[in-house]
């Protein structure tokens, strides 16, 4: 069909999707719609991540970001009871302002993408780093030491935000 | 390449209609064995001893009035019920039912699919699971179902973290692989997985009663609090959905922890009654055999989930949080200390 293989066809069709979905989070008004389209925006990415051979990532993508952080979204758009009519309306001095600064992005982006077919592109479907063994190979022996203070990373903010959410006992 | 649609698409639709089955007499069983535990008699009128009780529940359920409130959100209020059915079903794809058969030459996995991510992906499924009761809790435009909702998500969330740090010592005390079909395998050479994870196991088995919502942790359809929780504007058939999903849940969760803890398919001495009965390996009885020890197992589990509902109380939200994050996860962590340092004295691990 079209002369595309199978693999094209389901790279075009999730890259459509991805972008419709995308696009629908920001133009939705109800929060909680825009929060289910970017769900769907996350798996239409975690799809062109096994198109890329990596499931590991796939997955991980689907139970860190779908899977917990989005719930946690919805989570607290549920409880403060947010509405299509109470999102405010933006002042036009800030739409115009908006409107400029993205046409500035597209701009750069434009500029920037313009010599991209000379780029070296790495061959979708044969590399087998994205699989969990070799993943965990390379994680824990070339990259072991990013791979850590990303993790005294993570601790940091778990103990900032507890720091943040504790009691102020002094007040009390 | 037809060959193999064919195959696949015989295993999707023997596993859909497992799955269903399994559920619908799981609830015919879940009311036999109620009325057991409460010296009862039970349904007996539908059906011999009420063989066709499900079936009058079926169709009750689909003759009611079906009503959608006004004040809804009608397409999310719809898409609610489907979704928590879509995730209780796709859980199954990782499950192998039984060994291999070969036929003509050609071996075929008794199993959907044979992914090498297959525990990251029931934690994923188990993870977008909450989406459906949230959805359908917030869509109805009623408190109660809102609060049942937020419960339910904060319930899943809290219990997945101990359900995976069970599943990384597991991992580590089965020889590494995420695979299903290898851990089922690792355990027909050696010993079940229960034996060097007795505490993982009791770990992951109470989140597996909470990740389904079922007693003592149904705190999310807690009718003495909130009517009836999450789907108390839910009628006919979409109630129906959420309550046959739970019965679907409960029949792969047994599942699963029948694979990953007690050998799946296997079972002691098979190898030696195999052999007295003079069958190759990828013989079809040897399957079928495997699938009916898999599926005493599930059967056991399913009544241990009963019987666990039928004999404890319901959990306060804060017993719940506290049972949690200060007992389980504490203990999970523990746990994955405990299996480094024995697989380290065996010589699994090399530093």
């Amino acid at each position: 069909m079209l002369g595309l293989s199978i693999t094209q066809w389901l790279f075009g069709i999730l890259s459509l999707m991805a972008i419709m979905f995308a696009l629908m989070v920001v133009f939705t008004r109800s929060p909680v719609n825009s929060v289910l389209y970017l769900v769907l925006t996350f798996f239409c990415i975690a799809g062109h991540y096994l198109l890329l051979n990596a499931q590991f990532l796939a997955v991980v993508h689907i139970v860190v970001y779908a899977g917990a952080i989005m719930v946690l979204f919805l989570f607290i758009i549920m409880l403060m009871n947010l509405n299509a009519d109470t999102e405010p309306r933006k002042h036009i001095i800030s739409r115009i302002i908006a409107g400029v600064v993205g046409g500035m992005l597209l701009f750069v982006m434009v500029g920037a993408l313009k010599g991209a077919e000379h780029l070296q592109l790495v061959q979708a479907g044969t590399s087998q780093i994205g699989l969990v063994k070799n993943l965990g190979m390379v994680l824990f022996n070339e990259f072991l030491f990013p791979f850590e203070i990303a993790s005294v990373l993570l601790l940091s903010a778990l103990v900032g935000a507890i720091m943040i959410g504790k009691r102020d006992t002094s007040t009390n | 390449m037809t060959a193999f649609i064919i195959y696949k698409a015989i295993m999707c639709a023997g596993v859909f209609l497992l799955c269903l089955g399994a559920a619908a007499y799981a609830t015919l069983w879940e009311r036999k064995f109620a009325a057991f535990l409460q010296d009862r008699k039970g349904p007996s009128r539908a059906g011999w001893g009420g063989i066709l009780q499900p079936l009058a529940d079926g169709v009750k359920m689909f003759m009611k009035e079906e009503i959608i409130p006004n004040v809804s959100n009608r397409s999310l209020f719809i898409l609610g019920p489907s979704l928590f059915m879509i995730t209780a079903v796709i859980t199954s794809t990782v499950v192998p039912w039984a060994k291999p058969v070969i036929i003509n030459g050609t071996s075929y996995d008794m199993q959907i699919t044979d992914i090498n991510i297959g525990v990251i992906y029931l934690l994923g499924v188990a993870s977008i699971g909450v989406y459906g009761i949230m959805i359908g809790g917030w869509s109805s435009n009623n408190k109660f179902a809102l609060l049942g909702a937020v419960r339910a998500s904060s319930q899943m969330i809290s219990y997945e973290i101990p359900m995976g740090i069970a599943l990384i010592a597991l991992i580590i005390s089965s020889g590494g692989s995420l695979s299903l079909k290898e851990i089922v395998e690792g355990q027909d050479a050696g010993v079940a997985n229960i034996v060097w994870q007795p505490l993982g196991f009791l770990i992951f088995f109470i989140c597996a009663l909470a990740e389904t919502n079922r007693a003592p942790f149904d705190l999310p359809e807690c009718e003495t609090e909130l009517v009836g929780g999450y789907h108390t504007e839910y009628s006919s058939m979409k109630l129906g959905l959420y309550l046959f999903a739970e019965y679907i849940n409960m029949f792969i969760s047994s599942a699963v922890i029948a694979t990953l803890y007690f050998g799946g398919y296997n079972f002691p001495f098979a190898h030696e009654l195999y052999a007295k009965l003079g069958l190759a390996d990828g013989s079809v009885w040897i399957s079928i055999i495997g699938f009916g020890a898999l599926i005493t197992k599930i059967f056991g589990f399913i009544c241990l989930f009963m019987w666990i509902r039928w004999t404890l109380p319901r959990f306060r939200y804060d017993q719940l949080m506290n049972l949690g994050w200060k007992s389980l996860l504490p203990l999970s962590l523990l746990n994955l200390a405990i299996t480094v340092l024995v697989e380290y004295l065996r010589g699994n691990i090399k530093f």
